[in-house]
Parts: C-alpha cells; structure tokens; sequence
C-alpha cells in the first residue's frame, strides 16, 4: 500500500513539474489603444462636441471611432515569427475592446520588431466569415469586394457654407469598379512598433493620433471628401497614406 | 484493507447522498432551446438567452397564454396582442396603439421577432430598458396602456384556475410573482424568429429575385445611392438592424428626445433604435412616430425629406439636398427588394398565433 502511494504522490508532483529551460518562460502580452488629437487625450467622453481642428484647418467632432486590428507579430533577429491569434475590433465610441489579451503565449526573449495588422490582410478578409464582426455591421458590401471595413471615423465638420456637415472616413481595401473588372489595391498596411525584450507578461500601450488621419502626406479636405468614400478608389489609397502615420508605441510596461 | 473499504464504501454514500438533493415530487420543466436557423448561426452571434431564464417548453407556453390574455390589462379587456398582432408581425396598424382608457400611446408600436439577438438588450424605440424581462414588466403599469397593478395582475392570476399549475409547472411555484409572468413572456417572445423571407430563401439559394429586386438590393448596398446596409444590415446580417440608436433626419427642431431622454445626453437627442427591415410588409406605419403611412413615404424622406438637426446621423448624407436622390427607378426597386425580407410563413406560423 505504501508503495502505491509513493508512486502516486511522485506522480502528482512529476506532473506539477514545468520545464524552464534556458530561463526561456511562455508570457502573456496585453496591448491597450489609447487616442488622441495631437497632444490631446481622446475619449468617448470627448465626443459629439466640435472642438478639434484638423491639418487644412477645418474644425470638426468625432462621433464614431471604430477600427480593427489583427496579426500581432512578434519576430526576433533570426527571422522567427510568433503571431498571435485572434483579431481586436476597438470600439472607441462605445469603450469596448480597448483592450486585447490574445490566449497565445509568446517566449520571453528579445525581440527585433513587434507589429500588427490595420485592418485585415487578404487572406483573413476574404477567406473567412466572421460572426462578431457581421454582428456588429462591419462587414463590406460584395460589390466592393466584399471582406470586412478597417475603419469607421464619423463625426461632424464646419463646411466651407458654416454649415455642421457630417463625414464618414470609412476605410477598406481600395477598389475601382468603374470598369468591367474591379480593380484592387492592398491598403490593409502594418503597424511597426520596433524592438522590444519580454522579460515577463507584458503591456503594450498603442497611441492612435487621430489627426494624422488629416494630416500627413495628404491634408485631407473635408468639404471635398466626406462621405461615400468606400467606393472611392482615390480617397481609400489617400487613407492608406495618411494611415503610416497614426500609430506609435506610447510605452510597454513588464 | 477491510478498514479502508469501510471508509470508501462510506465515502462513496456521502457522494451518492449529496446528488441526491433533488425533491421527487419537484416539477422539472422541459428545456426548449431555441431553434436558431442554421445561416444565422453561420453569420451571427448566438441570441441571448439569460441564464436566470432559460427556455422552457412549460414557460414558453405560459407565455404565450399571458401574451394572448387580456387578464394582465386593468380591465380585462386588452392582452399584449391587440397592440402587437401576429398578422401584423407583432405591430399595430395604427399610428398610435389606443390604452384600455381609449388614450393612444406617443410611440408606434414596435414588431416583435428575433428579439433574442437584440446583443445589446436594449429595448424600446429609445431604449430606456435593459433585458426583455424587463421590457414585459413596462407595459402592463403603463397608465396609457393596459394601465394595471402588479400587485392586481398577480392577484387575479393567483386566483385564476389554470394558472397557479402553469407557474409551478414552468418555474416550480404555484405562488405566482411578476418576475415569473415577465420570464415567461420574454420566453414567448424569443421564439418569436423571423428568417423565411424571400430574400432568405434567394441567400440559400432556394429561389431567384427578379431583376428589379436584385436592383433595389444593389441601392441599399450602394454607398453611393441608397447606403442602408450601414445602419440595417446586410446579406451578412440577417437581422437587417444594428439595434443602435441614429437620428435620421425626420425634424430640423427635435420634440420628441427618444435615447437622449433615457440617457440624459443631449447628443442622444432625436435618435431612435433602428427597426429591422424585415417584415415591412406587415408593419405600416412607419418611424418612431408612424408618420409615414407607406414605404414610398420612407424611401421619398431618405431620399429627398432629410431634416438637419445638431445630431443627424453622419451617415445622412447631402443633408442639404434632402437626401440621396434616388431615381425614380431605384426608389421604385428598393422598395421592390425592401419587400422581399417580409416573411409571410412567420405571420401565419400556428405557433404564433392564439
């Protein structure tokens, strides 16, 4: 009997036992999108009012800010890549999912390049269907391609009339249908946050500056462009552009 | 070893005795999970089903027999159904549903179908309740409405014949509370599911849309000519509703605060729930307020009617031309289209019905 419970119990404590080796640990990595207009913190408390000014000077509120994430990619020196699963739609007007905690673990270690995805690439956009996402209308029309939106920005401006005109800076992948067969261009674009060491679980704190949306290489007119902008082959490549410049690394903290 | 037998041969009682908990003369009421049609399921997120109120094959028809009955109304002389009529998929013909008082409401009536996946649960045209049990507990002490007591609906049904057994048959006591008679309808309600349109069958490849309601299709999927899909669904999302709030436009001066009474903001001044595009059909009047008696009526105000107000919808565009200015064609195939997501096997559904 006492042999029996010699095996069970070295059993139990063999199978507690976890493999640490080279001091190499799997670890969490937790990524926060916070926002601004330049310097200026934004939230959904900061919504529906007219109080931001963009590049060409137009003044202008935000009332819907929603974009999706997917393909964070963790790539050391070698060329070896983890990327974790699952994909973040950040719903800054309702404050969901300002946070993403993907299940994947990644190894503690130093790594050269830390990216994800502005919207979805290709193969993710078209090649499933995604329930949540359909849930909450974010899916593209077929005649556009069909796939799934990167981004919802609405709000309102002052037109060139002095005139609350509302916008909708909707972004996808650029399509030109005007001829006979659509015409595609990738503007699903990656987001480099540069060279990171995990030591431990980790948070990533990403800042969206809102304004670059306006800004930069393209001073973006409002009273030109402003809505239907999906079917808007030139607008999309101009978001693409302007899009380069949006996200920063704020901080990691471990 | 005989010593330690005894003590698993006891422990094993004490395990066989702690399951055993349950009262047999205890009711056990039938689970009945929904019957989700199978391209919701591959499009959409499951419906909500609360865990405090799963579904029952005992409560749903108790709900159904509340939901029909005019005994919960102050006089007994108004159910839940004489303002939401089945053949009407639940809605009303009249602008505004007349109270047991004869006093008419200030809201249309809404339709009532795929409720369950209502995600965010908020219900009404301004969405002022949480949750569809709560939703039940409005109408009955609403002095316009059926203009009742809880404390007098629960008494009556305590002394009714057949419901004492009912209650206790779907939620194991005879002694009957308002929660019970709410859970029961919101039961009821969730199985009322909408999903055998035209339009549903044309997804499913079971038969074709003509050429002008292939059309009418292409306008409401067309940013640049309809745009409905942005705020009512699309092929991907059968419930032809986001259930979220817009102003679209119907006043320049809002009178009636719909969300922004219930939330306190006034950026949510004007903006009312966007109703689900199916059954249209059935369900005239349309808006809030039924002011519009015809689909016509509808499609003419997005496309020429816009009204400016500090919180229109960005997605109202060329506010200042009053709309989107569809042609005389597309008008005519929208709405030829917007009538192919009725679903005339749902109106006519025996289960449905009294």
């Amino acid at each position: 009997m006492k042999n029996i419970l010699l095996i069970a119990i070295s059993s139990l404590l063999m199978a507690c036992h976890t493999d640490n080796d080279d001091n190499i640990s799997q670890v969490n990595a937790t990524f926060n999108f916070i926002h601004y207009w330049d310097d200026t913190k934004v939230t959904n408390a900061d919504f529906n009012t007219i109080q931001y000014t963009n590049a060409k000077g137009d003044e202008l509120s935000i009332e819907k800010l929603r974009y999706l994430i997917s393909k964070i990619t963790f790539q050391k020196s070698n060329g070896e890549t983890f990327v974790l699963d699952g994909y973040n739609l950040v719903d800054v007007t309702n404050g969901t999912n300002l946070s993403f905690a993907p299940t994947t673990t990644i190894p503690t270690g130093d790594y050269s390049d830390v990216s994800f995805t502005f919207g979805f690439n290709n193969e993710d956009n078209y090649n499933a269907n995604y329930q949540d996402l359909n849930s909450s209308s974010w899916s593209v029309p077929e005649m556009l391609g069909g796939g799934y939106h990167y981004m919802q920005l609405e709000g309102k401006f002052i037109d060139n009339t002095a005139t609350e005109t509302g916008y909708a800076y909707h972004a996808i992948r650029a399509v030109d249908n005007s001829g006979a067969v659509p015409v595609f261009e990738n503007t699903f674009f990656s987001v480099n946050l540069g060279a990171v060491s995990i030591t431990k679980n980790a948070t990533f704190e990403i800042r969206m500056n809102i304004a670059e949306w306006f800004k930069n290489p393209n001073t973006w007119d409002l009273n030109v462009l402003n809505n239907m902008l999906m079917p808007n082959f030139d607008a999309q490549i101009l978001m693409f552009e302007n899009g380069q410049h949006v996200f920063s690394l704020e901080s990691v903290t471990q | 070893m005989k010593t330690w037998s005894i003590h698993i041969g006891c422990i094993l009682l004490l395990i066989c005795l702690s399951c055993s908990n349950e009262n047999p003369n205890e009711y056990t009421p039938t689970p009945s999970p929904l019957q989700i049609p199978q391209f919701f399921e591959d499009n959409i997120l499951n419906p909500v089903i609360p865990n405090s109120n799963p579904q029952t094959v005992e409560g749903v028809a108790l709900g159904k027999k509340l939901f029909f009955d005019p005994i919960l109304s102050g006089d007994n002389s108004q159910s839940c159904a004489d303002c939401h009529a089945p053949e009407n998929a639940f809605s009303d013909t009249d602008k505004f549903s007349d109270g047991i008082d004869g006093l008419p409401g200030k809201r249309n009536t809404m339709p009532l179908f795929n409720l369950a996946w209502n995600y965010d649960e908020k219900f009404f045209w301004d969405g002022r309740v949480f949750s569809l049990e709560h939703q039940a507990f409005q109408p009955v002490i609403d002095p316009i409405e059926m203009h009742s007591t809880w404390e007098q609906v629960v008494q009556k049904l305590q002394q009714e014949a057949e419901y004492p057994n009912l209650f206790d048959q779907a939620f194991g006591a005879s002694k009957i509370d308002s929660t019970m008679v709410t859970k029961a309808i919101a039961q009821f309600e969730r199985t009322l599911i909408s999903s055998n349109s035209k339009f549903d069958k044309y997804l499913l490849g079971e038969t074709t849309l003509t050429p002008e309601e292939l059309n009418g299709f292409n306008v409401f999927m067309d940013e640049t000519r309809g745009d409905c899909f942005h705020c009512h669904g699309s092929d991907k999302n059968p419930l032809w509703t986001d259930n979220i709030f817009h102003n679209n436009g119907l006043d320049a001066a809002i009178t009636d605060l719909g969300l922004g009474k219930a939330t306190g903001d006034p950026a949510d001044n004007g903006k009312f729930k966007s109703p689900s595009l199916r059954n249209l059909a059935f369900t005239a009047p349309y808006m809030h307020d039924g002011r519009f008696a015809t689909l016509e009526a509808v499609i003419e105000h997005y496309s020429e009617g816009l009204q400016n107000s500090p919180t229109i919808d960005p997605l109202m565009k060329k506010v200042a031309q009053g709309g989107v200015q569809l042609s005389t064609k597309d008008k005519a195939d929208l709405k030829a289209f917007l009538l192919t997501l009725s679903d005339h096997e749902f109106i006519n559904n025996p289960d449905f019905k009294n």
